[in-house]
């Protein structure tokens, strides 16, 4: 199926990445060269083959339910971005981290 | 000292013929003269580094060292180590200072060695040329003029260029091989799950696996000593014993099946990379080992089913770069939405972007059964192909990387022709298996500079201690894994 750059402005949106409309071309050019490559794949049949997801049939292991972790907070929040618009301060507030405001 | 063995610097150590401080002093003293040129470290941090040379001296003083106390060691800007710059070759992660300490990390701590700095990658290690790192390309030591491979780029080079005695790599599919066959060293990828992933910078996660690149097979297994063990913060980990991946190096190679698989050496192949292989295993039928032909029909699948899985996984892993709790956030924005799409579309380079559109779309509503579902279908196939190739050989070999080095600039704006740089090395991702690159000659380019021609060598599930051993006896008899580049004594 061949993309059209509404299809690249709608998975760009999807995936959180604003595109301006130049870049939006470009992309376009450049995945449908990927995509016509993973089209390879439609000429084969795989009708009944079970899919592979990890290469080892292992399951999941399972621990005892309790505290296996220590409040690292101070050390995580040390990396937190700048905020912005203005602010050179750091993003976060009382142990919080700063975003804007999403509910009224 | 430069081109010591792993094993001969232990022993200098051991024997107070060099310290550790030392030892790091003249790879920082190298890094200082070369890198400027090469770009093979992002991030170096000297006091860290002598503090741990000293540290690792104390230790073998009181007497007891681990074959790698006070030896320096690269690591690619992939693994968190706690205190240090961790980017991942990413504007996204250029202020990023580890909170905490990969599983990998902590390992080559436990048995001190010595951090010699982050080394230059790929962009979250998505390419095979070292050129989506937002720090910059990485100089190919053997010709400046051409890449090392990627993504582990910085690594390799710093391994080839003698910047360090050993490093770190890690492969989803193909980024420790393709770099070694490019720059002339041996480099390994374990069975996936034998290194943990904890702290390593995800990508692929069903893929990912970290494992050595260093100049022998010797001293890939006595890396391996350090860096494979069970984990229990990686869920992938597996459970098995400790092992001693030098046990079997002295073996010799009489009666070894080498599986020869004619889809990796059929079109696509360089010439003159192809006449270098087969005077390599030309060597091993000297060496006794029987040489069978066997096939893996869906080689040629390998690579549409990787970029659908491999950006699927990225876009995934990917999504937690939102500008909220750590990494780029964009300086103006008016709400949520905004603050995301401008902190990614500034944070992440051209072929990431790329990558995460892809995967967000071939999972996107209605698309999942034509691309994910099929692509980890014949996932299953190629997984099956080397299952039954491995009915009549002990290893298979082959190319790593279809040609050697090439010219910087030469494939960054096609993509596709970049990917098929993997053609050798994605199946063994995807089926799991481990597999490595050993130097095998040389191939003269056109402008009649001598590059690096990598042997692949692939085994079957946690066979690597047999790999080396078939490795380490070619090297016996060779000495292509120690030539270095000239004019960088």
């Amino acid at each position: 199926m061949a993309l059209s750059i509404e299809d690249i402005k709608k998975i760009a949106h999807l995936a959180r990445i604003q595109v301006s409309e130049s870049e939006a071309s470009a992309t376009l050019t450049k995945l449908t060269g990927i995509m016509a490559l993973i089209e390879q794949m439609q000429a084969v049949d795989t009708q009944g083959i079970t899919p592979m997801s990890h290469s080892q049939d292992v399951v999941q292991r399972l621990r005892e339910d309790v505290v296996s972790k220590t409040n690292q907070r101070e050390a995580f929040q040390k990396v937190a971005p700048v905020l912005g618009n203005g602010s050179s301060e750091q993003a976060v507030d009382g142990g919080l981290y700063l975003v804007p405001k999403v509910i009224e | 000292m430069i081109n010591s063995s792993l094993k001969a610097l232990g022993q200098m150590l051991a024997k107070k013929e060099v310290s550790s401080v030392e030892l790091t002093q003249t790879f920082l003293n190298r890094i200082d003269a070369l890198n400027p040129q090469i770009n093979a470290y992002i991030a170096l941090d000297k006091d860290k580094t002598l503090a741990q040379a000293k540290a690792a001296d104390v230790r073998i003083a009181a007497g007891n060292a681990a074959p790698l106390t006070g030896i320096p060691i690269a690591q690619k800007d992939i693994f968190c180590a706690n205190g240090w710059k961790t980017t991942c070759g990413s504007k996204m992660l250029a202020n990023f200072v580890a909170p905490y300490d990969a599983h990998v990390i902590s390992q080559f701590d436990a048995a001190g060695a010595v951090n010699l700095g982050k080394t230059n990658m790929d962009e979250f290690a998505m390419g095979s040329s070292n050129e989506t790192s937002y720090f910059g390309g990485v100089k190919n030591p053997w010709d400046f003029t051409r890449v090392p491979g990627g993504s582990s780029g910085g690594s390799a080079a710093a391994v080839a260029a003698r910047l360090c005695a050993a490093a770190t790599g890690t492969d989803t599919g193909g980024s420790i091989r393709q770099p070694a066959s490019l720059c002339g060293f041996t480099g390994l990828k374990p069975t996936y799950g034998v290194v943990s992933r904890y702290g390593m910078i995800a990508f692929a996660s069903s893929l990912d696996q970290a494992g050595p690149m260093a100049k022998s097979a010797e001293d890939c297994a006595l890396m391996m000593n350090v860096m494979a063990g069970f984990d229990e913060r990686d869920s992938t980990s597996l459970q098995r014993e400790k092992e001693d991946y030098t046990r079997d190096l002295d073996k010799p190679l009489h009666g070894l099946r080498v599986g020869l698989p004619k889809e990796f050496f059929a079109e696509g192949l360089d010439a003159n990379v192809g006449k270098v292989v087969e005077t390599a295993i030309a060597e091993y039928k000297k060496l006794g080992a029987e040489i069978v032909e066997v096939s893996l029909p869906n080689t040629g699948l390998s690579i549409p089913v990787y970029y659908v899985l491999a950006p699927a996984e990225a876009s995934s892993n990917l999504s937690r770069y939102d500008g909220v709790r750590y990494g780029h956030r964009t300086a103006e924005y008016d709400d949520l939405m905004e603050m995301y799409c401008k902190s990614r579309a500034e944070g992440f380079g051209a072929e990431v972007k790329r990558r995460i559109l892809i995967g967000t779309y071939v999972l996107s509503a209605g698309y999942y059964d034509a691309y994910y579902l099929k692509a980890q279908q014949i996932r299953r196939l190629i997984a099956q192909d080397f299952a039954e190739a491995f009915k009549h050989c002990d290893v298979i070999m082959g190319p790593a990387a279809p040609s050697t080095a090439f010219k910087a600039g030469e494939k960054v704006d096609d993509p596709v022709a970049m990917y098929l740089q993997d053609i050798y090395t994605i199946s063994t991702n995807l089926a799991g298996l481990p597999g490595m690159s050993i130097p095998a000659g040389f191939s003269a380019s056109s402008d009649g500079k001598a590059l690096p021609v990598g042997l692949q060598i692939i085994g079957n599930y946690f066979d690597e201690a047999r790999m080396l051993n078939v490795a380490h006896q070619y090297q016996q008899v060779t000495d292509w894994h120690t030539r270095m580049p000239e004019g960088l004594a």
